[in-house]
């Protein structure tokens, strides 16, 4: 790409506390996040990022390297002009953190009154936003009195308020239920489409990646282990954290004992509509044992992914790679988990 | 015994109570709001934290707190007479009751505003909230209700203390209770008196619960 980042983190390192007690929670974090683009974060509680996304609006301050947003290294501007470049950052969180004590429209205009916007076009506007996001009625409900997708809801119409460039989602869709996470995605989706708004996504469930996500970081142990495409970590993940994020089927290859090789299948689109197992089965007349299988759609594309494992005898296990090189399914030898 | 000029002493002693009560809280407020807030932004989990400050100004409202009233009465007169012309009577009294209940207030108030949501502050300043927006706009309309609760204890409190300064000749109903029930041995009407002053106490109570859960929009 060639495109200049809104978002790039260079070096970055975060340290908690100090001496013997020290906790590194970000080692060494580069990243760059282009405009427009919906950028994805996975990795499993304490491996880093919820500190990681704090740092891209300095809630969290790093230790070392530098976070440049649109261009400016924001570490080392003055108080007041990180508050400026801030109202270019919108924010959403696990908690919503909406003002209790405030209305869903007077919420919404929160950012606004921080920015200085007088009170009636603020008004106006909130109102917008309130309809963009479904919830013209509720303009009046108190956050007490509106369910958890609402809340965020009024959270995304928030966010959306000061016009920003970005907006990063702490866990936004995580104490929600599946139903409510998928219409907070497809919203999130669709303002991304239709606004340009770039959008940073931290969470701890593939499905979320799968999802809305362009590009994905995988974050284990504070390093980014991985990073790229969606659709391509899917497909090839190298490294043992990203394995374990995007085939949460560790379980399954555990319990399973025997001698002949495990082989990890990923059908992509096409292959997907295709019988590949029974014809291979058929083809080189060797029963294999289906360990775990699961379809995902990633950028509307349907992958499957299948762990099967083959029969002991090498004769029969080279016929069925051929056949699986000339039906062009990509597979990988999976170690049995030895614990 | 209860003449007519034993009600108009009641009811003047009522007077002077509630006008020292409210003056003071009013006045405890306008100190003890502030460096209640002051004590939160400092704190180490606050967001703006600055240990010194911080710990100066938790020193000396433990210290002021940890003196009795009765003493503090005694050893504020000359502050007292420099600020009031005088140690005797209701405005007099006012001071040394500031003084005691404006630390006080500032830990009720300190402990009310140490309830707000962590993520909601997070929140608005990821919108670029100054700090003095923070707390005017989020952390001080977020702890209303808890706030209000937290002055219908502070006015109770002020109220018994200014029972007390009838000791040094306060005016109000403790006055009265001391004067007439201890010195003249009437006990029926300190009775009386003590019996207002729980009324007292009781109606501010309420009036202060009230107006928290009325405001209070967490709950519908």
């Amino acid at each position: 790409m060639t495109q200049t980042p809104i978002i790039e983190l260079k070096n970055l390192n975060k340290t908690f506390g100090t001496g013997e007690e020290a906790v590194v929670a970000l080692d060494d974090i580069n990243i760059s996040i282009y405009p427009g683009e919906i950028f994805g974060i996975i990795g499993l509680s304490g491996a880093g990022k919820s500190t990681l996304v704090r740092c891209m609006n300095l809630l969290e301050r790093p230790t070392a390297g530098s976070v440049i947003f649109d261009g400016t290294d924001i570490t080392s501007l003055s108080d007041k002009a990180l508050r400026n470049i801030r109202r270019s950052i919108g924010m959403i969180f696990q908690s919503f953190n909406l003002l209790m004590q405030r209305t869903a429209l007077d919420n919404v205009c929160f950012p606004l009154e921080i920015a200085g916007v007088p009170k009636k076009e603020a008004k106006a506007r909130a109102k917008e936003l309130l309809k963009t996001v479904g919830l013209a009625d509720k303009e009046k409900a108190y956050p007490a009195q509106l369910s958890g997708g609402q809340k965020q809801r009024v959270a995304i119409a928030r966010a959306l308020a000061t016009n920003p460039k970005v907006i990063l989602c702490d866990e936004a869709t995580s104490a929600l239920d599946p139903t409510t996470t998928q219409s907070i995605l497809a919203l999130l989706k669709e303002l991304n489409q239709r606004l340009g708004v770039t959008i940073v996504i931290i969470t701890h469930e593939m499905k979320v990646i799968e999802q809305i996500c362009n590009r994905v970081a995988i974050i284990d142990k504070s390093h980014i282990e991985e990073m790229g495409p969606v659709d391509e970590v899917f497909r090839h993940p190298r490294t043992q954290a990203a394995k374990k994020l995007i085939f949460p089927s560790g379980d399954v290859v555990e319990e399973v004992t025997g001698y002949g090789k495990l082989l990890r299948l990923v059908f992509d689109g096409n292959a997907a509509n295709r019988p590949i197992i029974a014809n291979m089965v058929l083809k080189c007349g060797s029963p294999v044992n289906i360990v775990f299988a699961d379809t995902k759609r990633i950028d509307d594309k349907i992958y499957g992914h299948m762990i099967v494992q083959l029969p002991e005898n090498e004769e029969k296990v080279r016929q069925i790679l051929t056949y699986l090189d000339m039906e062009e399914i990509a597979y990988e030898e999976e170690e049995y988990d030895v614990q | 015994m209860f003449s007519e000029g034993m009600f108009s002493l009641m009811g003047t002693g009522l007077l002077e109570t509630l006008y020292m009560t409210v003056v003071s809280t009013v006045m405890a407020y306008l100190i003890g709001l502030p460096v209640g807030m002051i004590l939160v932004v400092t704190d180490k989990e606050g967001i703006r934290p600055n240990p010194t400050i911080n710990r100066i100004v938790g020193s000396i409202v433990n210290l002021l707190r940890s003196v009795p009233f009765i003493i503090l009465l005694v050893a504020v007169m000359p502050v007292t007479r420099f600020i009031a012309g005088t140690t005797i009577g209701s405005t007099a009294t006012v001071v040394p009751l500031v003084i005691a209940a404006a630390p006080f207030v500032a830990r009720m108030v300190e402990s009310s505003a140490k309830e707000v949501d962590r993520g909601v502050i997070e929140a608005s300043l990821s919108m670029g909230a100054s700090t003095l927006e923070v707390v005017l706009k989020v952390i001080i309309p977020e702890a209303k209700p808890s706030l209000i609760v937290g002055a219908a204890i502070a006015t109770t409190t002020i109220l018994g203390y200014s029972a007390m300064s009838g000791v040094v000749g306060g005016g109000g109903l403790g006055d009265i209770a001391i004067r007439y029930g201890y010195h003249r041995s009437q006990t029926d009407i300190m009775l009386v008196m003590v019996v207002i002053l729980v009324l007292l106490v009781q109606i501010f109570q309420e009036i202060g619960n009230i107006i928290a859960r009325k405001c209070d929009k967490r709950i519908r």
